[in-house]
């Protein structure tokens, strides 16, 4: 947690070389988020925005069997040199488009944002996320007859915004 | 008393261009003090909507995830030069606001 979220970034980097490390750094980061995450999901009910892993998140918003779609255009840097502050802007040619929901996959709470749009709201939205690492942007669009949609791209960030 | 929204709403030829920049710490609560080395406690904006005419077009639910002072950018239809376009915010401590800004024409 610390050495993940307190931009301690030598111990991070020697932790992050080796593979089963970095899989150890996952597994304090999710130890250490336990409480704030509990505390959060007791005051503030909105499922899906407490969940602290992907499938658990897709879950509560209902999108477990959303289909891949090329309809759903998502535009970012490729590489972000500031985890804090990454632009993203989101393009949706699914007809009917209800609602948009903004995911970074690696994120120690993956949803980041869920937009609902009025009839007459252009399906598209341009929006500042922070991610904690190197991550996929994973898009989740809901069409009114109820389907599911997702699509996804990948962003590297070379400094986390995660304590940022 | 929170910092005030920034609104700017353009028309584009068939639709309106609304950019809102929510001025706010939004803190993930994972953040500690450098001094103190307490950690920061999570303070962000849960919720906003974008209204006209007295409805609401735009519904919006956030995470700590989003940056700080973060920038928002819509298109909608039906709006006209001259009409009002309202922004209101709550956070997770309860502090709200909301301010108004005017389409402007292209």
């Amino acid at each position: 947690m610390s050495a993940r979220c307190t931009g301690n970034d030598r111990l991070r980097r020697l932790l992050i070389k080796s593979t089963a490390a970095s899989a150890a750094v996952g597994a304090l980061c999710a130890a250490g988020l336990l409480k704030p995450t509990r505390v959060l999901a007791a005051e503030w009910g909105r499922s899906g925005f407490a969940a602290t892993s992907l499938p658990e998140a897709l879950k509560a918003i209902g999108a477990a069997a959303s289909a891949e779609s090329g309809a759903i255009v998502i535009k970012s840097v490729e590489i972000s040199e500031n985890g804090a502050l990454v632009p993203c802007e989101v393009i949706s040619s699914i007809p009917d488009t209800q609602s948009i929901a903004v995911l970074v996959e690696r994120n120690p709470m993956p949803l980041a944002a869920s937009l609902s749009f009025a009839e007459g709201v252009l399906p598209r939205v341009r929006l500042q996320l922070k991610m904690a690492e190197s991550s996929r942007i994973r898009v989740v669009v809901r069409a009114g007859d109820g389907k599911t949609y997702h699509a996804s791209r990948e962003v590297r960030v070379t400094l986390g915004g995660c304590g940022a | 008393m929170p910092e005030p929204i920034k609104i700017r709403a353009v028309q584009q030829g068939e639709s309106t261009e609304i950019r809102i920049l929510l001025q706010h710490p939004m803190e993930t609560g994972l953040r500690r003090d450098q001094a103190s080395g307490q950690k920061i406690p999570a303070h962000f904006i849960t919720t906003f909507t974008v209204s006209a005419h007295g409805k609401v077009l735009i519904n919006a639910q956030l995470n700590t995830s989003i940056a700080r002072n973060p920038l928002f950018v819509f298109q909608s239809k039906g709006l006209q030069p001259g009409d009002r376009v309202r922004v209101a915010w709550s956070d997770n401590r309860g502090e709200q606001r909301a301010d108004e800004a005017t389409v402007a024409a292209a």
